[in-house]
């Protein structure tokens, strides 16, 4: 007779995708910007990333040696916050300021809350807009192609250019390290889709929303709304950025909510506002309303 | 809702599909506790030293919600001995040591069928409860004040768990047995009809019900889309008739009474012999098993016996199981016995028996993606821990089905399942506190 067998509560098979496949799914996913970053950008880019993923880590690393709580980076949650935030940042930033911005994040936004699970706001995002307030120069800095000085599309859409139309797609112009390339991001948002990390529903609805809004901005014109959609940080933020577990919906009507909202904000920042960009602060004040879309949109179990 | 993913898609392991169900040789010593049915404890009637055959009664039902127990192998009885259950409870339990004759009592006969009374009492007298698992008293299930609120008859053929085939095995050798108990209690209890439901991954069980439905055409296959669980009640009746039972709602409610297959076999081999509940199938499965298959055991058959016959351990076990890898009660030792409601044993390996460390929520909604009755675990855990009685009654935790879809999902490995059973204890202790003031 064999005794002492191993007792617990069911279920006792468990899925094998666990929050640290899901990390290493969004590392992954971000590869093909990352790479495209280096390549439009150069060397610089590639130190930028380098830094800001090794300041997350090591300032989660130091957080929970010096608080005596239990080491967590081994769950890769900082190494993606550290890849975003680098992925965000033009490649010509003092490397001072990516270390001040990934601490931020990671301490302030993530670890001061309760860490992985506990943050309000996006640690990329907020540290992003952080260092924008802190650091001034990032909000229009751009980072020349081919050593041509020329402002970024959004900002030449503002003034009532056009861009390149190709350009602004394959990311031959100036802006943040991973956000100009488009294809490199939708084939890492393919990558995620078809691996369940993401739905649809968030991202679809807040490009979709840009791109409706712009092209009612600009009289019906399709490529000028092309250009306002491609350009500036839309696509990272609703793939990559909007789409982060803790600070979004659960459910899919949720994320429609979320979308549509955040990307009302982003063109009202966009069209009416002071900032070329809003993406970031769309996402960060979507992150301070989520537990209220939360709330409106849950499933409701069968009741009487 | 539009976007609705309910349950989950789980790895079906149904390695004992195609075969053959064995017999197993009567083991030494059965241990018949005297719950193996939800309701209060069966009274012994026989004691130590009492001659006993296969069918003797050894415990009658001492009340309405009960059910009488009878030996399942011929020999003498042991003793009346402490048997402690799955949930804690220390039960008296009847043990006999078998003679390995396996004498059937002379005086098992099929029972007379006259109207709605004799039947009801007939299936009481069986001991028939639900073999699916959860151990109903079946006869209460059609014993309602209003005889006409029955529409349909809901026959259980999900068996929706991995590894499990006792179901699926059972409704292709007792089509029969089947067919006449569906025929008689549609005849007798005045049933209008018969709604079998199979899960899709089931083509043999399907097509030997098909074949019942095609001699009767009161009685219909409803081919259900394999998808866990898809046999848990309230699942079952939403997608066989459509309708949405709340907590504490009986199927009754939608006019309909759920039953297991193997219950309604039994019932059928019970109307045309007169053989009590005795034996019953159990798919014995799982990595530390060496020859997995479907067995006819004995109740009250040792765990060790049972898997004695399935060529025996061929890895150390360290979890053994009653039931399924998601619902199924863990036990402490293969010591313990084949119950009434008992429709598989498993017994894992090390590498399977430890379950991963839970990590914090990370509030990624898959166990609200995945809840087939649309709760909310994330939030129901968070209420639990902030003792928040008025919050769980608003996340109708009474709901939740204990299924393990949502711990199942969960990246962070939590324990939602136990998070769920602990917060409805709570809020049933908040309640009462209530009442009592």
């Amino acid at each position: 007779m064999v005794e002492q067998m191993h007792l617990s509560s069911g279920p006792h098979i468990r899925t094998k995708r666990d929050a640290r496949v899901i990390m290493l799914d969004v590392v992954i996913a971000l590869l093909p910007a990352a790479v495209a970053g280096v390549y439009w950008f150069g060397l610089s880019a590639l130190w930028v990333l380098l830094v800001s993923v090794a300041a997350a880590v090591g300032a989660e690393a130091l957080f929970n040696a010096l608080a005596h709580k239990e080491q967590t980076i081994g769950d890769f949650s900082a190494v993606v916050t550290g890849l975003l935030l680098g992925l965000n940042l033009p490649a010509n930033v003092p490397l001072w300021q990516v270390v001040i911005g990934a601490v931020f994040a990671i301490v302030v936004v993530k670890c001061l809350f309760g860490g992985l699970g506990c943050n309000m706001v996006n640690p990329a995002i907020t540290a992003r807009v952080f260092m924008t307030l802190a650091f001034g120069s990032l909000a229009t800095s751009a980072f020349p192609v081919d050593a041509v000085a020329g402002a970024t599309p959004l900002a030449q859409l503002a003034d009532g250019g056009m861009p390149n139309l190709w350009d602004v797609f394959i990311g031959n112009i100036g802006g943040a390290i991973g956000e100009t390339c488009v294809p490199a991001l939708l084939a890492g948002g393919i990558y995620l889709l078809a691996r369940g990390v993401i739905t649809w529903h968030l991202p679809v609805t807040f490009i979709g929303t840009v791109f409706v809004f712009s092209l009612l901005m600009e009289g019906g014109d399709i490529n000028t709304a092309l250009a306002w959609t491609m350009s500036g940080g839309l696509f990272i933020g609703a793939i990559f950025m909007a789409t982060d577990y803790v600070t979004s919906p659960a459910t899919p009507w949720g994320k429609v909510v979320f979308g549509l909202l955040a990307g009302i904000i982003t063109c009202l920042i966009r069209f009416f506002g002071v900032y070329p960009e809003g993406v970031s602060f769309a996402i960060l004040l979507m992150n301070i309303l989520d537990p209220y879309v939360d709330s409106w949109t849950a499933y409701r179990s069968w009741r009487r | 809702m539009a976007f609705s993913l309910h349950g989950v898609h789980l790895p079906h392991r149904k390695n004992t599909a195609n075969t053959e169900a064995v017999r197993m040789p009567a083991p030494a010593v059965v241990t018949l506790p005297t719950v193996m049915h939800i309701g209060a404890p069966a009274t012994p009637v026989v004691k130590a030293g009492d001659h006993v055959d296969i069918g003797t009664l050894v415990a009658e039902p001492s009340a309405k919600m009960s059910a009488p127990i009878y030996a399942s192998v011929s020999g003498t009885v042991k003793k009346i001995d402490d048997y402690l259950l799955s949930n804690g409870r220390t039960v008296p339990a009847v043990v006999i040591e078998s003679d390995g004759a396996m004498t059937v009592a002379e005086s098992i006969a099929p029972p007379v069928i006259t109207d709605r009374a004799s039947l009801i009492d007939a299936i009481r007298q069986s001991g028939i409860v639900g073999l699916g698992g959860a151990g109903f008293p079946t006869h209460l299930k059609f014993d309602v004040p209003d005889p006409t609120a029955i529409k349909t008859l809901l026959i259980n053929g999900a068996e929706c768990e991995p590894y499990i085939t006792s179901d699926s095995v059972t409704m292709v050798r007792e089509q029969e047995a089947i067919a006449y108990a569906l025929r008689v209690l549609m005849d007798v209890l005045g049933i209008p009809e018969t709604i079998i439901g199979i899960e899709k991954n089931k083509p043999a069980a399907i097509a030997a019900m098909r074949a019942v439905a095609a001699a009767d055409s009161r009685i219909r296959v409803k081919v259900l889309p394999t998808r866990y669980p898809q046999g848990g009640e309230k699942v079952l009746v939403y997608h066989t008739v459509g309708a949405k039972l709340p907590a504490g709602a009986l199927p009754l409610e939608a006019g309909c009474v759920v039953c297991n297959t193997s219950t309604i076999a039994a019932i059928g081999n019970y109307l045309r012999t007169g053989m009590p509940l005795v034996e019953r199938c159990v798919t014995v499965d799982g990595s530390a098993v060496a020859q997995p298959r479907n067995v006819l055991v004995p109740i009250g058959t040792p765990l060790a016996d049972v898997f004695a016959f399935c060529g025996g351990y061929k890895e150390e076990p360290q979890k053994i199981l009653y039931g399924g890898p998601m619902m199924g009660i863990a036990v402490p030792n293969d010591g313990v016995s084949v119950l009434k409601n008992t429709n598989a044993v498993l017994a894992f390996a090390t590498r399977e028996a430890r379950l991963p460390e839970a990590l914090t929520c990370i509030r990624c909604g898959e166990c609200m993606l995945h809840c087939p009755v649309g709760l909310n675990p994330a939030y129901i855990g968070k209420a639990y821990q902030n003792k928040d009685a008025a919050a769980l009654e608003k996340l109708n935790v009474n709901m939740c089905m204990e299924c393990g879809c949502c711990a199942y999902v969960c990246p962070a490995h939590r324990d939602l399942v136990q998070n769920n059973r602990l917060a409805k204890d709570m809020l049933r202790k908040a309640k009462a506190a209530e009442e009592g003031k």
